[in-house]
């Protein structure tokens, strides 16, 4: 780990008072500052709080939004709330699978895609919904995914091939 | 000359009295010109997600364009979800009142040029009658808004949820100053018990009766007492306590405050779900201004009352919608849910005295303190009073949120509010209640929504989604979805549901695939009926509801499923085939382009084929034709 990592996890260790109560508050932070939780990091939350690495290990493999690996460069989540399914979100799901080459909730051998699916975004107006990279798209189809994955490729492409030349 | 504006530059004021509050809002409201022009943009989740920033924006610069922006102060103000969210971005013009659809960033010149300049409507824009064609111009004329009672939703949308002066220019805080100027704890508790108020999370257990509980347990325990909000809001398809924490947080936390009043609690938790980061920041503002105004913290309203509150946020688990996991997770623990042989009033948050109610309830707390028990009594029907807010989503015209009296037909809400399903068509069933709830079918359209109705049907109240299925949806695909839902969020601590829930949802995989038998279906119901008797909490205890309200029924479309082998909503991929309609086909080979597996052929402008064998059923070929020619068999 990074000397600029172990400082940001120190930072965020200091933001809270070290009793066990602020377990997931610090397991939250953690996870929105580096997209996981690392194992260092983990311990130190454990030092911090004194809850032992088991507990703090139960409580980040109970709770949905704590990761364990790291995520890849984006995130693909598609929204399975009752009206999302009802208007096709399962399929959107299973056509993702299909072309990313990974299971729901994991992510590429190449780190790029991460695919994930959410119970509700509370968007059911705009069902299927489908959230890349924070944006969200409304009426989402398989067509408008694959182009949406298109001009994502396209972007990342145009961004290696700058890097290359700078 | 037009006065100076009030919010948000009004500098922090420390409120004294209770009765420092009116005065502040008279002078708030007397700072304010009612005539002059606002152009409120709609930032519910939908409209958000629908492109409204940008449309906000757009005014801005349609604004400095016009050059009439020195003028308009706030000019463009963002308010919570207005309700109708499936023709979002939704924007209206004050003072009169016109209300804009679907409006896109291109939009916003030709509405300032005319309808904030020169006051004129841009009827393209407006909601057409459904049976006439004819614009409507403002809420009042929308069937949608006209025939709903807006009291708990009554400042969203009008508000701007981060701004305090606005929230009390409406009435905020109006219920706590009553309170504390002229009324004792135990009068409050009283009046809440006159209300005849029910908590709005699902079981519609007596709010009153809950405080009173807690008194009783305070008696014998002494305090500290807790106060909580529960803002974990699960339900796949409800969004109210998210759309009411964001676009009015200060009525959840006056409702709270009252609470603490009534219970002597000087600590107050709200636990709101992670997915609602709007909803949490708006939240700490409103708790941020709370405090400097006096409301929240040390000596509220110079009475000597002290409360204050923190916010925990959820990490993703359903099952901490159920009141001990909830507190163990408040705690910093996994969710886990205890038996409750001592209930939570008694034994809650941190083992002490705890009154914990759902978001929806605390918000409807100043109202019936502000208004009266008895009045809010007078509302809806004897045993369920006031008003119910509901998520109408699925296959429903208007999709967005609904505010209705308690004991309203389910139909005036799906067809009259709602326009019910697209094309004008019978809708096939309503799912109420979430996960927990049931599947009411078209023939008890006239059903009461209220809780002890609903609860008569076989289906529950639940926090308030209402999900509208048309003859597209199947049942058997739906209660196996229900059921995967809440196999993944069962903490496993107790086996009815760790292994029932699987154990139902493998049965229904088999129906889904034509496998089975009548039989089958009677093991189905023995099963959810041991899981409802055997739960540890009600996550498990609620869970076979959908599967037996369909069974009851939708028995014969579980029959076609089971005996003939055929899925008559065209929805389970086992039993459907897609095929290809040669009279209608162009051969413009689109699907077979687009199919994933390659298995549509055909010459170019001849009929297509599909190769059933190798197809998956992902139903691309059938999103990809222009002209219809793909259907199910």
């Amino acid at each position: 780990m990074s000397v600029c990592a172990t400082a940001e996890i120190e930072d965020i260790i200091d933001r809270y008072p070290g009793r066990p109560e602020y377990l997931i508050f610090l397991l939250q932070d953690i996870q929105s500052s580096f997209g996981y939780i690392s194992q260092e990091s983990m311990r130190r939350v454990c030092d911090r709080t004194g809850v032992p690495l088991t507990r703090a290990y139960s409580v980040a493999t109970f709770y949905q939004s704590f990761r364990l690996d790291p995520k890849g460069e984006h995130e693909i989540k598609v929204c399975l709330g009752t009206a999302c399914h009802l208007k096709g979100g399962q399929r959107l799901v299973e056509d993702l699978e299909r072309r990313l080459g990974v299971a729901a909730g994991e992510t590429s051998g190449d780190m790029r895609f991460t695919l994930d699916t959410v119970n509700c975004l509370g968007a059911c107006a705009i069902s299927p919904v489908v959230v890349m990279d924070e944006e969200y798209y409304p009426n989402m189809t398989a067509r408008k995914l694959e182009k949406q994955l298109k001009a994502l490729n396209a972007a990342d492409a145009a961004q290696a091939k700058e890097a290359g030349n700078a | 000359m037009r006065k100076e504006s009030a919010a948000p530059a009004m500098a922090p004021f420390r409120l004294n009295a209770p009765g420092d509050l009116e005065t502040l809002r008279n002078k708030i409201i007397e700072s304010r010109d009612p005539n002059r022009p606002e152009i409120v943009v709609c930032h519910g989740n939908g409209c958000l997600a629908s492109g409204a920033p940008k449309v906000a924006e757009a005014f801005k610069a349609a604004l400095a364009e016009t050059g009439i922006n020195a003028k308009l102060m706030p000019g463009v103000k963002t308010t919570g979800c207005q309700g109708l969210c499936s023709k979002g971005p939704l924007v209206q013009i004050r003072p009169q009142g016109y209300f804009y659809e679907r409006v896109q960033p291109k939009d916003a010149l030709e509405i300032v040029e005319k309808s904030v300049m020169a006051g004129e409507p841009v009827e393209r824009l407006m909601h057409k009658d459904p049976e006439t064609g004819k614009p409507l111009y403002t809420e009042e004329e929308i069937p949608f808004y006209s025939l709903q009672e807006r009291l708990v939703l009554r400042r969203i949308g009008k508000i701007d949820p981060t701004d305090i002066s606005d929230a009390i220019a409406e009435g905020a805080y109006a219920g706590l100053a009553k309170a504390l100027h002229s009324m004792t704890p135990e009068e409050v508790v009283r009046e809440v018990e006159k209300s005849g108020l029910r908590g709005r999370g699902g079981a519609g257990f007596p709010t009153g009766r809950k405080w009173r509980s807690a008194l009783s347990a305070i008696e014998k325990k002494g305090r500290p007492v807790y106060v909580v909000v529960n803002g974990d809001e699960g339900d796949p398809g409800a969004f109210m306590d998210g759309a009411i924490m964001e676009g009015d947080p200060h009525s959840v936390l006056e409702g709270l405050i009252l609470g603490a009043y009534a219970l002597g609690a000087e600590q107050g938790y709200l636990y709101v779900r992670a997915e609602y980061p709007v909803a949490i920041r708006h939240l700490e503002m409103a708790m941020a201004q709370a405090r400097e105004y006096g409301l929240l913290g040390e000596n509220i309203l110079g009475t000597g009352f002290k409360f204050d509150a923190r916010i925990n946020r959820g990490a993703g688990a359903f099952v901490c919608g159920e009141s001990t996991a909830l507190f163990t997770s408040i705690e910093g623990k996994p969710g886990n849910p205890r038996p409750k042989y001592v209930r939570s009033v008694e034994e809650g948050l941190w083992g002490r005295p705890t009154v914990l109610n759902n978001v929806e309830t605390w918000a409807n707390i100043p109202l019936v303190l502000g208004r009266g028990g008895q009045w809010y009594a007078s509302l809806g029907v004897p045993h369920s009073t006031g008003t119910k807010v509901f998520c109408l989503v699925g296959k429903v015209d208007n999709v967005g949120l609904v505010e209705v009296p308690m004991g309203t037909p389910m139909d005036r809400i799906v067809t009259d509010i709602g326009g019910g399903v697209s094309g004008g068509k019978p809708f096939k069933a309503v799912q109420t209640g979430g996960p927990s709830g049931g599947c009411l079918p078209y023939s008890l359209k006239d059903t009461p929504v209220d809780f002890d109705s609903l609860t008569k049907a076989g289906s529950m109240m639940g926090s308030g989604a209402m999900i509208v299925m048309d003859e597209h949806d199947c049942v058997v695909d739906l209660g196996r979805y229900f059921l995967k839902f809440l196999e993944e969020e069962s903490c496993g601590k107790c086996l009815p549901c760790r292994l029932g829930l699987t154990r139902m949802r493998e049965i229904l995989d088999g129906f889904s695939r034509g496998e089975g038998s009548e039989a089958d279906i009677a093991d189905l119901t023995s099963l959810a009926e041991a899981l409802k008797d055997g739960a540890l909490c009600a996550l498990g205890g609620s869970a076979p509801n959908p599967v037996l309200t369909t069974i009851r029924y939708f028995r014969d479309e579980y029959l076609a499923h089971v005996s003939d082998h055929k899925c008559p909503a065209g929805v389970c991929k086992h039993l459907i085939v897609y095929a290809i309609d040669p009279e209608k086909c162009t051969g413009c080979g689109a699907c077979a382009k687009n199919c994933p597996v390659e298995c549509v052929t055909g010459e170019k402008k001849e009929p297509h084929v599909i190769d059933a064998a190798a197809c998956l059923r992902c139903g691309i070929c059938k999103e990809t034709c222009k002209f219809d020619a793909i259907f199910i068999e």
